[in-house]
């Protein structure tokens, strides 16, 4: 079954169009990874997809419920059902300052899926174990490292019980001996085959745990396939060219 | 002598009235005025944005008098002085408010917007329970600024005839031929804003806890 369906996506900011005519589709269980030069539209992509930017046209499915149908969105009650099943991980993790790990991670629960207290509690608590942070849950984000950042921030979007998770640079903003934790977070829920859109520059990460690889450029994908055979054996001279850089820069 | 500290303490008590009401009708109107002038919508920002240039482009003790006045030129209609000098306080001193609370919203990043959009908060919940705490925290200092400056402000509502500290002060000083009285009211005043101050501080620290 898809859990995301995007058909003929395109964003546009005033006269700039910054991704043109994407589809693509996310099976259950399975790891997407979107590669591809800063630039190109990957961020934009997931900001359209999970609603923070409006799509000047296309389609849109998640779980079989059309949000956007020919450019035009579903209504506002269909639209925040649907996107409840989304959950979306930031560069800059976007922890609420003022509340603790606890806290972040138990008010949308409350708020938003009307959970008992005791029950989000529960949960926070569990997902906190699981990422490692089991001492973590009074303690405010200002006194984490950014690594335990990004799994709070990781903890709250899984909180939510979302059929499919975005990640948008998950390790990009963090010191790179910090960026192994979160890839390490991110394997288990693959092997858990939790549902991922990974946007990521780790290409050995890309290689080893998505199912399938895009590589986007100038805002249109320019080659899709299994994950391991777009990066070890690029078709696309595009393809081939981006990573090419990207091995010379030492970076995979 | 005895007298005179009565009827100081008397106008001190109006002084810390018009001070306090002041602050309970002027910090929670400031919060409409500040969404207002950050509205999307020309018809609403426009006005708002224009009253809020009047009120801090004219001298708080001509506004005082246009409140108390205007309504007995244009209607004949006259009315008790003190509420005069309550509602052009407080349409005065929530424009400040309302300046301050907007550049308290507009620092907040848009990523914490964004973070609550995606996680599903409704809208109202994002701005009171993300959003409101973040910004209180930001605006304390600015706003301490404020409150303090109103309380020395209290002095204007003599302009009209309410019998403030101030006010009170200067006649048993023309009385006495002393200078005395205009002291003691000095003292009142620095001892009111010390309470202010510490006031503010405790409230500071009390959210230091994150950063
Ligand atoms: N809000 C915006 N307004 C105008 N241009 C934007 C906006 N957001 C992104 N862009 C432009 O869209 C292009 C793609 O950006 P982005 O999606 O962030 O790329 P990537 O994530 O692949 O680095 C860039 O040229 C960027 O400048
Ligand atoms: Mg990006």
């Amino acid at each position: 079954m898809d859990v995301v369906t995007v058909e003929h996506l395109s964003k546009s900011f005033g006269d700039l169009r910054v991704i043109s005519d994407i589809s693509f589709s996310v099976h259950q269980g399975e790891v997407l990874a979107i590669i591809g030069p800063s630039g190109s539209g990957k961020s934009t992509l997931l900001r359209a997809v999970t609603h923070l930017e409006t799509a000047t046209r296309g389609t849109i499915t998640i779980c079989g419920t059309r949000i956007l149908d020919g450019g035009v969105y579903a209504d506002a009650a269909t639209l925040r059902s649907a996107l409840l099943k989304l959950g979306l991980v930031f560069q800059d993790f976007n922890l609420f300052p003022h509340f603790s790990v606890l806290r972040n991670i138990t008010e949308a629960q409350v708020r938003v899926l009307r959970r008992g207290k005791a029950e989000a509690r529960e949960r926070a608590l569990a997902l906190l174990e699981k990422m490692g942070l089991a001492g973590k849950a009074s303690a405010y984000p200002c006194e984490l490292s950014g690594g335990q950042k990004q799994r709070v921030s990781i903890a709250r979007a899984l909180a939510l019980d979302p059929q499919v998770l975005f990640f948008d640079e998950p390790t990009s903003a963090l010191d790179p001996e910090l960026t192994g934790e979160i890839l390490k977070v991110m394997r288990t829920l693959a092997a858990e085959k939790m549902t991922m859109v990974v946007v990521t520059h780790e290409m050995g990460f890309a290689r080893d745990v998505a199912d399938r690889a895009m590589l986007m450029d100038g805002g249109v994908v320019v080659e899709e396939g299994p994950a391991r055979e777009l990066i070890d054996n690029p078709r696309n001279e595009r393809t081939r060219a981006f990573l090419k850089r990207f091995s010379e820069s030492g970076r995979t | 002598m005895v007298k005179m500290l009565g009827a100081m303490l008397e106008g001190s008590l109006v002084s810390l009235e018009i001070f306090l009401l002041t602050l309970v009708f002027a910090l929670p109107l400031a919060l409409p005025v500040a969404l207002g002038r950050m509205s999307a919508s020309r018809l609403v920002r426009v006005p708002v944005n224009l009253y809020i240039l009047v009120m801090r482009g004219t001298p708080l003790i001509l506004q005082i008098l246009f409140v108390y006045f205007a309504p007995y030129y244009l209607f004949e209609a006259s009315y008790d002085r003190f509420t005069a000098v309550i509602v052009a306080f407080t349409v005065n001193y929530a424009a400040y408010f309302a300046e301050i609370y907007r550049g308290g919203i507009q620092s907040i990043p848009k990523g914490q917007y964004e973070a609550a959009k995606v996680l599903g908060f409704t809208r109202a919940d994002t701005f009171f329970r993300i959003v409101l705490p973040q910004v209180v925290k930001r605006i304390l200092p600015a706003s301490a600024n404020e409150v303090i400056t109103l309380v020395k402000d209290t002095a204007l509502a003599q302009t009209i005839g309410v019998a403030e500290l101030f006010r009170v002060a200067q006649n048993a000083s023309a009385r006495q031929f002393s200078t005395t009285p205009i002291f003691i009211a000095g003292v009142f005043y620095f001892v009111m804003n010390w309470a202010v101050s510490e006031a503010f501080l405790r409230a500071e620290r009390k959210l230091a806890y994150y950063s």
